[in-house]
């Protein structure tokens, strides 16, 4: 692969699809279209909110809606999956505006990008990159307040001050509430945002607080909540699909007869098949439609259906290990590459290798993929639970050659997302069967859909290599990762992780080590690879944090202190790497990597957890800490092995130093969410092929933690989350990378056993039969 | 003809009788609150209550609610003040929100026959329920929150 081709594919998902569109081009015009594309990309550098495509708008009149009996609509742009978006932005419009928060309501954007700027979620981004606009909106509103009220009174505007849902004469003190002014201010052009005053962070009332409620936490406890698949329209039908059993292959032939004649069955109707790289179109197959969705599922089973096997119909995950493992022997693609790796390991007194595996993951949100659309005089509506509207435009514009103006994206909530729900195959799907049947139909993917035609996390090999002085210092480090890359959804003939995948805990790498080599073998994919919640950081962090541990116990020295002395002097610095560092997107120089902040972490969670202490027999404390998504995170993980083998886990101590926090209460939640779904990858996550299909569908046989299993306490530490002098991370995802290695690094502290490949479960289980 | 009781209220459902209880709440009479997880009784989204007691509507025939009051979270209290939905609200439990429906079912269910749970049998009758976001440690607080109030409604 060469370099522009690697070049084009930034940090942002959003960059992402910037080089698709790239390569789209390249099919139709050959190479020049590709380099010219790549230039054009570097020469914007724009980081954050602004790089993201379609940008960042701070216009109040999209964001801020008043009614006159005083009610503040914010308008959230963002989806919402559980990490608390619609009340975190709305908590920061609202403090802003001057908002009393029981009289804030929140409204979702339809997809637009044109007209609202960048509205993918993913990458931890949605406040990091929108804080500071969300806040211009905000306080541009009170302007508008403010200048309205001095208008209707006749003063000076410096004379007017806006204060809790209302603004002041400060002269005369009479006051007009926001609702009687709303007509005005909304009738005034926005101010210039360069003349906004903000707020300082001692003025905050919500923002940093914990106190808020969730603004959706009542409809969800009583069942009101929207979420995809709860869409119903008048003359609606239900649809499932019997998508292709191997990703690549293809319908040769279908018998519908027997399914059409089940009662409620209105329609058997072949989907357009897309060959590999399938990108965000339907993989095809043959749908029923009913007049519910158990009419469709109980009809599919009456299907008769024959394939033409594609280019991966013996992909086997076993053979598939062996092959990552055994490009990990030899030399890969250098992604950086700091002084002299060979001499280090000539002069070494002592060498160590080990290599790590953790497989393919499955994202099981909660609510499977699901949406309805409804294709009329060649308008298509959409109602789906989407991480990324703007995609269902794009991918609907392609899909059915129809104007992008024609199409209408409607955002529910999201029953889990974790990236799943950034792809929008099924959103097509719906759209192609509304215009075939003329009707609004809803596709509906139950359990075996979706974890049979994931989008998988990338199954992953890391090999490690340390060279090690006389003194136990490291002197060389060489990491290997071989992996299936996400680009190959996308692309054909991809051999290499990209640059945003290799940025993620691998050439970011925090230590002080003179000698650091980093590569990438090259590998081919054989199933659809997608993002999922840290995306790559999770082999990466399970691979350098489980060394690190194994050169603690090896040279004899405390884990935790040997991890601060690896880490080294505090510093701030951007990797030199042999590809570029992409940095989520944001700009290394606002956005350096910072050991004192790792180290702060690992300090709280490790005193925390009273790290040191003797602990009995069968009982251990594992440290694991991570940089990803410009945050830090630590874990400190307690278990107990019983002598049979069986694991409990009493306390997890996680920290995060993600910069200042808009709602603290839902960091504190996230992270709690990213513990108990580190430990369910690490104990039981795995989906294995055999002859080309996933050997798991259901949660029977893809385990996910339960409330059996959870640990007893966790506890979470939020670090200089009042420190507005950061600059603000990401949340979402960082929590999960260190909670694998630090769960293994436990369970070696608690039994001897080293855990290298993942999942857990049954290791412990055949560790106790060899006892 | 079958005549149902859901949440107080009669219907007359002429459908095929082995249809789960699901889809008939959902596809026909827009309860959409108990929610599609896996369709297999493993995971616990789809938990609706049959005379007060928790079942998985998902391989609940419809017949076999016949004679009996079938209870659906829209159901369980009149504005959302049942003790087990107040103690998910105060201690912000959900996160994505799509399977607290099917946990506060079971929750309700559990503290109506066993009012002061221990941490072991919360665990042992909320396992059947899975949470992909992991809110499990909220959940156990909830219970031990709603207990103290007087968790039957």
């Amino acid at each position: 692969m060469k370099k522009n081709d690697l070049q084009i594919c930034n940090e942002s998902r959003r960059a992402f699809m910037l080089g698709f569109g790239a390569g789209s081009l390249l099919l139709a015009f050959g190479l020049p279209s590709l380099t010219l594309a790549a230039t054009k990309a570097d020469a914007k550098k724009q980081y954050g909110g602004e790089g993201a495509e379609h940008g960042l708008r701070d216009d109040p009149h999209l964001f801020v809606e008043i009614a006159p009996d005083g009610t503040v609509t914010v308008v959230c742009i963002r989806s919402e999956m559980g990490q608390g978006v619609r009340t975190s932005v709305a908590m920061v419009v609202a403090d802003e505006l001057g908002a009393d928060w029981s009289r804030v309501k929140v409204r979702q954007a339809p997809g637009d990008e044109v007209r609202y700027g960048n509205q993918d979620t993913d990458g931890s981004r949605s406040l990091r990159e929108s804080f500071a606009a969300l806040r211009r909106a905000g306080a541009a509103a009170r302007v508008m307040l403010e200048q309205a009220a001095a208008a209707q009174w006749g003063v000076d505007v410096q004379q007017v001050k806006a204060g809790i849902h209302e603004v002041a004469d400060t002269k005369s003190r009479r006051t007009l509430g926001f609702g009687e002014l709303a007509a005005k201010a909304a009738a005034l052009p926005a101010p210039d945002p360069a003349t906004l005053k903000l707020k300082s962070p001692n003025e905050f009332r919500y923002i940093g607080k914990d106190k808020t409620g969730l603004i959706d936490g009542h409809d969800i406890v009583t069942g009101r909540a929207h979420y995809g698949i709860d869409t119903r329209l008048d003359s609606m039908l239900y649809a499932v699909i019997a998508r292709p059993p191997v990703y690549g292959d293809k319908l040769a032939s279908f018998d519908g007869s027997a399914a059409e004649k089940m009662p409620g069955v209105v329609k058997v109707l072949e989907v357009p098949f897309t060959p590999p790289p399938s990108g965000f179109q339907p993989l095809g197959g043959v749908a029923v439609i009913a007049e519910n969705s158990w009419m469709a599922i109980k009809a599919r089973e009456q299907l008769k259906l024959n394939w033409t096997s594609g280019p991966n119909a013996n992909y086997d995950s076993v053979a598939y290990r062996a092959q990552l493992e055994t490009a990990n022997r030899k030399p890969g693609l250098v992604a950086r590459n700091d002084g002299n790796i060979e001499q280090a390991s000539n002069n070494a007194a002592k060498r160590v290798t080990a290599d790590y595996y953790i497989p393919h993951l499955a994202h099981a949100t909660m609510e499977p993929p699901c949406a309805v659309a409804n294709f009329a005089d060649n308008k298509c509506e959409v109602w789906a639970c989407t991480q990324a509207p703007q995609e269902i435009r794009n991918e609907l514009v392609k899909a059915l050659s129809i104007p992008d103006a024609n199409i209408t994206v409607n955002v529910t909530l999201l029953g889990g997302g974790f990236g799943r729900k950034s792809k929008p195959d099924y959103v097509v799907e719906a759209a192609l069967l509304s215009r075939a049947t003329g009707k609004p139909v809803k596709v509906l993917w139950t359990r075996e859909d979706d974890i049979v035609n994931d989008y998988f996390h990338a199954v992953s090999a890391e090999h490690l290599e340390a060279s090690l002085d006389g003194s136990g210092k490291v002197t060389g480090w060489l990491h290997r990762t071989a992996a299936p890359s996400i680009q190959s959804t996308f692309m054909p003939d991809v051999a290499h992780e990209q640059p945003f995948e290799l940025s993620q805990g691998m050439i970011d790498l925090p230590f002080a080590v003179p000698n650091v080599r980093i590569e990438n073998p090259a590998v081919e994919a054989h199933t659809r690879i997608g993002w999922f919640r840290s995306v790559y950081n999770i082999p990466h962090a399970f691979g350098v944090q489980s060394f690190v541990a194994e050169l603690a116990h090896t040279v004899g020295r405390d884990h935790r202190d040997f991890l601060l002395e690896l880490i080294g002097p505090d510093r701030q610095f951007q990797p030199s790497s042999q590809i570029e560092f992409t940095n989520y997107g944001e700009d290394p120089a606002l956005y350096p990597i910072d050991t004192k902040r790792l180290k702060r972490v690992i300090e709280t969670v490790t005193s925390a957890a009273n790290w040191g202490r003797t602990l009995p027999k069968g009982r251990g404390l594992g440290l694991a800490a991570h940089n990803s998504f410009v945050t830090y995170t630590a874990v400190a993980c307690e278990v107990e092995v019983s002598p049979d083998g069986k694991l409990s886990i009493p306390r997890v101590d996680i920290g995060i130093d993600c910069g200042p926090q808009v709602n603290p209460e839902r960091v504190r939640s996230q992270l709690e969410g990213a513990v108990i779904m580190g430990i369910g990858l690490a104990l039981h996550g795995e989906i294995t092929f055999k002859n080309g299909h996933a050997e798991q569908s259901n949660f029977n046989d893809f385990l996910v933690l339960r409330m059996n299993e959870a640990p007893r306490e966790i506890h979470v530490h939020l670090v200089g989350a009042d420190d507005h002098s950061l600059p603000m991370g990401g949340v979402g995802e960082p929590g999960l990378p260190p909670v694998a290695p630090a769960l293994t690094n436990a369970i070696f502290a608690a039994t001897g056993q080293r855990i290298r490949s993942l999942p857990i479960r049954q290791q412990l289980a055949k560790a106790k039969q060899v006892a | 003809m079958l005549t149902l009781s859901i949440n107080g209220h009669e219907h007359q459902f002429d459908g095929p009788p082995e249809m789960p209880l699901l889809w008939y709440l959902r596809d026909t009479l827009g309860y959409t609150g108990t929610k599609f997880g896996c369709g297999m009784a493993l995971c616990g989204a789809c938990t609706v209550h049959l005379n007060g007691a928790a079942v998985r509507s998902c391989i609940t025939p419809v017949v076999a609610a016949v004679g009996k009051q079938v209870t659906t979270i829209e159901g369980l209290s009149a504005n959302g003040d049942h003790p087990v939905q107040r103690a998910w609200m105060s201690l912000n439990v959900a996160q994505c929100g799509y399977c607290q429906a099917g946990q506060i079912m079971q929750a309700a269910s559990l503290l109506k026959s066993n009012p002061h749970p221990s941490d072991a049998e919360i665990d042992t009758a909320m396992s059947g329920n899975i949470c992909r976001c992991g809110t499990y440690t909220r959940i156990r607080a909830a219970i031990k929150l709603a207990a103290g109030e007087g968790g039957v409604a």
